[in-house]
């Protein structure tokens, strides 16, 4: 414990060690944020997600935060509902069970372009009789707008921009900006203030009741932007941190510790253990490691999991198995070894207490460096179309970005995201490692 | 043999401190000493007390990490501390003084036959053609007792005694007027390094070569010495001649390390010195041999300074009247 | 000094140390004949140095009696029953715990992952000692033996944190641990400092005297061969050619190979820088093809013609030396 407290007082004198530390723990956090309020069934259900799911948001939604990078503000979506009290209701009950429903929403449109889209989802209740709904819009001028009266079933969608009605009595095809615009206004921008939305809603039977949610698809939304199914890629950044730690930390440590097991039995057993052991590697060092992955993913399974044992499998055979086992050659001789013999020391615990203790320090910096090499290793097989069919991954955003040609459309949100993450990953583990290597191998220190 | 006037070297208040991570070492502290053209002195410690550092400070084959470098090394009357790192590197090092060291047999490179290898400083610093390294080698092989032939060999051909003789070769090809010698011997077998010395005393002897020798091992090192300087926990202690400091050295530390040698023509019990030196990090004040003094007594809290008894110099305060 | 009456503890016979040469990996290409045809007894609390120098094969006989080479041919016969030769497995495994083993390089023979107490436990865990309150009890017991005190100072350091000479210590404390009957001592002292090296010395000596050790002492030193040992045997090229008590080999040394070494040793003298020393020519011999005949002939200054080419001398006795040279015959 305290050679574990010194360690780390030695590793913090190293600045790259802090970065890299601070850049784990940052992970690390957002890992146990997303296992902690996502479960895994909710994580996978909305990323399988759908219309009925994601349908409050907009498609190809840049983040919200890039309005502080432009001038030109675009809208972004918002939703408000009755069943959250988001939306203010009403109720005023007059006799032989009718009562008026007032549902107001007032908000503030302070933004340059128009909205993609307004919907109005209702949920009515009732037995016989439907309730009757008109709907308004107020602009900030007081200028009021009918927008509809319809009679409201036990689930109906109104699509503002489609309603052939509203296009008729605004004299345009393009329903929103005539709703942004003062009626004979020649502006093209919208105009900013305070807008609001009276929807006044009569039922006729006693237990009647009419709910509404009101979904304002601007072109940004939220804190990472959407995707082509309008899912919101938060989902995926979040979850796909554990995920890519979880694929990392398990392929590092699983191919390390492995490797070194194996190269020690092999050098100290030497014969044909030894020779066996050379003969696997030298075979598999030749054998397509990504196509082999490519063959499973498209086979067998693209479960990560399978992937994962996969990767390692074919990476304890690899070069390392060469290097560790050149030390352990040098190990074998050294006199310790020899007088373990001489004390009648076991070969096994040879190998476990006294070869392969040795090489932790080698062991461990290598481990550090070598999990970005396995969480970049699971996002290129997603791009390539092998990613886990049902998991949220870092991977899958770039797979699905790249699928909708993001970058030519200058949806670089879609790209970068992921891709920042990847990095700092990346430079998290690196920056360790680097460190590691300094105080474990004491050779590369400055005095 | 006088200690005062070394013609050939003399160093003066040589100061070398590396920097770590808990302080600065003391590696060589205050330094005085020097050497007379064809003589051998033999600095005497034991690990850690800073003779290999005192061999890279004179030769200026410094770590990263100093911290303090300083003093006077006075190369035929000039101070050679003022030359530049260009100019010291081509007039001085090698050229002037050259170096055998620790554990040389070992680091020749093994790609590289040895020939051409013992050819290199001689066309880095003397300029001389392919052909002419190629007969200066031979010339030195002879020097030291490699039979000619085995220029075209690799080093792991050779034996250690032979390789040990290819890196004195090394040393000697730019035809220096002085040659440290770290440690020359301590890998290798008795016979083998018998006729070491036996090489050593021969170049000292035909080619008038001064040698500075750095060894823990005194009964070895006094086939060469005609001066002994004594090193302890980064200062030299004591400066004698050979004859006198083997009879009977003056300071207490150079006694028990007499005392210490196993003999094999004299049948005396040798007797160890308890204690550990101290370490170089911080080292005690006042003489740092106190602690494990049997003669110590109050003024050892104080730095003692050099006495000068007959011409030896012992800093130790037994000797100050 | 000698107790002739005391029982044989190991008893070398004729023993062969062969090591096959390979070509590629595969075809033979000759032996080197590391130990070839040494014969000798050890008695219970016996000391014996084995002087030669690197090569000449007294590591490889080293290493066989500690059970970690087999011998070629010849036999090792060790508390006058186990032939050590013929051990497999699990009992080959007992039986190299039963020698202590203290090694030339102490900082290289430690794990430098492990502590001192670790250090020492080690062998007592591997030898089913299993109640740990008892392991602790012996390593102190045998860290107060080799002075490494206070105990609990030294017990939690690891060895870069040791001295030399402490380091060499915590060696001879887990050779010792096992309470062996024997200890092979390969250059015990050789890389500690000279001061320290008396004290190591002394304190094996110590040891020995206090529990009745047998102790083959193996050096290349002559001079310190004096403080330790009751017999010395030379050894050269694969053979032991001098076997005599210490005083006897020191004051009148037989073979010219002892005589050699002898003669190359320095005491601290200054007037040793005046002369040269007159030494053999050449090196020894490679044991692919040794010399025939006598290994030292090629040498020797002392060289009968026509006799030391041809036969290979056998243990002569000369005084109370045994002399493997036609001087004596």
């Amino acid at each position: 414990m305290n050679t574990f407290k010194k360690s780390f007082r030695e590793l913090v004198r190293y600045p790259s060690a802090i970065i890299g530390l601070v850049s784990i723990g940052f992970l690390l956090v957002v890992s146990v944020y997303a296992l902690a309020t996502i479960p895994y069934s909710e994580a996978t259900r909305l990323w399988r997600g759908g219309e009925d799911v994601w349908y409050q948001n907009p498609k190809y939604a840049a983040p919200a935060w890039m309005n502080y990078f432009s001038d030109v503000k675009k809208p972004v979506s918002f939703a408000v509902s009755t069943r959250d009290e988001s939306m203010t209701k009403t109720v005023e009950t007059a006799a032989q069970g009718t009562s008026t429903i007032t549902i107001l929403h007032s908000f503030d449109y302070t933004y340059d372009e128009f909205p993609q889209e307004m919907i109005l989802y209702f949920d009515g209740t009732y037995q016989d009789k439907l309730p009757f709904v008109s709907v308004a819009w107020i602009m900030p001028s007081g200028e009021r707008v009918r927008i509809a009266d319809l009679a409201v079933d036990r689930d109906l969608t109104f699509r503002i921009s489609q309603d052939q009605k509203l296009m008729k009595r605004l004299h345009t095809e393009d329903v929103l900006p005539a709703l942004f615009i003062e009626p004979k206004s020649e502006s093209t921008v919208p105009v900013k203030g305070t807008y609001q939305l009276e929807i006044t809603a009569v039922t006729f039977e006693a237990n009647s009741d009419v709910n509404v949610e009101f979904v304002l698809h601007g072109t940004l939304y939220g804190a990472a932007g959407t995707d082509q199914y309008r899912r919101d890629l938060m989902l995926p950044l979040l979850w796909g941190t554990p995920i890519a730690l979880a694929f990392g930390l398990l392929a590092a440590l699983g191919t390390s510790l492995l490797t070194m097991i194996i190269a020690a039995i092999g050098s100290w057993y030497g014969g044909w253990v030894d020779e066996l052991i050379q003969r696997i590697t030298e075979i598999n060092l030749v054998l397509p490691f990504l196509a082999i992955l490519i063959m499973v993913g498209t086979f067998y399974s693209r479960s990560i999991w399978v992937i994962l044992g996969v990767t390692v499998l074919l990476s304890i055979f690899s070069g390392a198995i060469k290097t560790y086992r050149a030390v352990f050659m040098q190990s074998k001789v050294s006199p310790y070894i020899e007088a373990a013999r001489a004390y009648g020391t076991t070969d096994r615990r040879i190998i476990f207490s006294y070869l392969i203790p040795r090489m932790i320090p080698l062991l461990i910096p290598a481990l550090v460096s070598s999990v970005p090499a396995f969480v970049f290793l699971e996002a290129s097989l997603a791009v390539l179309g092998l990613g886990d069919p049902v998991l949220p991954t870092w991977g899958k955003i770039i797979e699905n970005a790249f699928a909708e040609g993001a970058l030519y459309r200058g949806l670089y949100y879609w790209v970068l995201e992921p891709a920042a993450l990847l990095m700092l990953t990346g430079l998290g583990f690196a920056m360790l490692g680097f460190a590691l290597d300094r105080i474990f191998n004491p050779r590369l220190r400055d005095v | 043999m006088s200690q005062t006037n070394n013609n050939l070297l003399r160093i003066e208040d040589l100061v070398l401190h590396f920097g770590t991570t808990r302080g600065s070492v003391q590696a060589v502290d205050k330094v005085n000493f020097g050497l007379n053209a064809n003589q051998a002195v033999v600095v005497l410690g034991e690990s850690g007390c800073g003779k290999s550092s005192l061999a890279k400070a004179i030769l200026r084959l410094l770590p990263r990490n100093v911290v303090s470098y300083s003093g006077r090394i006075y190369l035929d009357g000039n101070d050679v501390m003022k030359l530049n790192d260009e100019d010291f590197r081509q007039n001085i090092r090698w050229a002037s003084i050259s170096m055998v060291p620790q554990a040389a047999m070992n680091s020749l490179n093994p790609v590289i036959r040895v020939g051409d290898q013992v050819a290199e400083p001689a066309i880095i610093h003397l300029g001389v053609s392919k052909q002419d390294a190629v007969s200066l080698v031979k010339k030195m092989f002879q020097h030291v007792g490699v039979p000619e032939d085995f220029i075209n060999r690799y080093p792991f051909e050779l034996s250690g005694g032979m390789r040990q003789r290819v890196a004195i070769a090394m040393a000697l090809v730019t035809s220096p007027n002085l040659i440290i010698l770290d440690e020359p011997t301590s890998a290798l077998d008795v016979l083998t390094q018998a006729s070491i010395f036996n090489v050593l005393k021969r170049l000292k002897g035909e080619l008038g070569i001064s040698f500075i020798l750095i060894t823990h091992d005194i009964a070895t090192s006094s086939e060469l010495a005609d001066g002994v300087a004594v090193m302890y926990a980064g200062q030299i202690v004591e400066i004698s001649d050979a004859h006198r400091f083997f009879a009977e050295p003056l300071h207490p530390y150079s006694r028990m390390l007499m005392a210490s040698v196993p003999r094999l023509r004299a049948n005396v019990e040798p007797e160890f010195i308890t204690g550990q030196p101290p370490s170089l990090l911080n080292p005690p004040k006042g003489c740092r041999f106190a602690d494990r003094c049997p003669k110590r007594f109050d003024k050892c809290s104080e730095e003692p300074p050099t006495a000068n008894v007959d011409g030896i110099q012992v800093k130790c305060w037994l000797y100050t009247s | 000094m000698i107790d002739k009456q005391r029982d044989v503890l190991l008893s070398i016979d004729d023993l062969h140390v062969w090591f096959e040469l390979r070509r590629f990996g595969f075809g033979h290409a000759g032996y080197v004949k590391a130990v070839d045809g040494v014969t000798f007894d050890l008695h219970y609390g016996e000391t014996i140095a084995i002087v030669g120098e690197s090569g000449c094969g007294k590591s490889s006989l080293m290493k066989t009696i500690l059970g970690l080479n087999k011998p070629t041919k010849g036999s090792i016969t060790f508390d006058g029953s186990l032939d050590v030769g013929k051990l497999e497995g699990e009992r080959l495994r007992q039986y190299r715990a039963k020698i202590g083993y203290v090694q030339q390089d102490p900082f290289g023979a430690l794990a430098p992952f492990m502590n001192v107490q670790r250090i020492l436990e080690e062998p007592l865990v591997i030898n089913g000692v299993k109640d740990p309150a008892e392991r602790e009890r012996r390593v102190r017991k045998v860290m107060e033996e080799v002075k490494l005190t206070p105990v609990d100072d030294f017990m939690h350091k690891f060895p870069h944190m040791l001295s030399g000479g402490q380091q060499q210590r915590v060696v001879i404390a887990r050779a010792i641990i096992l309470e062996p009957k024997l200890v092979v001592a390969d250059e015990p002292v050789s890389m500690l400092d000279a001061s320290v090296r008396v004290e190591i010395l002394k304190l094996l000596r110590g040891l020995q005297e206090k529990y009745q050790l047998a102790v083959i002492y193996i050096t290349h030193d002559l001079s310190t061969v004096r403080y330790f040992s009751e017999r010395v045997f030379v050894m050269y090229a694969g053979n032991v050619v001098e076997k005599a008590p210490v005083n006897s080999l020191v004051q009148n040394p037989k073979h010219p190979y002892t005589l050699a070494l002898m003669d190359a040793t320095s005491d601290p003298d200054a007037n040793n820088a005046l002369t040269y020393r007159e030494l053999p020519p050449g090196e020894p011999p490679s044991l692919v093809k040794p010399p025939s005949g006598c290994r030292f002939h090629p040498r020797c200054p002392r060289r009968i013609e026509n006799l030391c080419e041809v036969e290979e001398p056998y243990d002569l006795q000369a005084d109370d030396h045994l002399v493997a040279c036609w001087l004596y015959k």
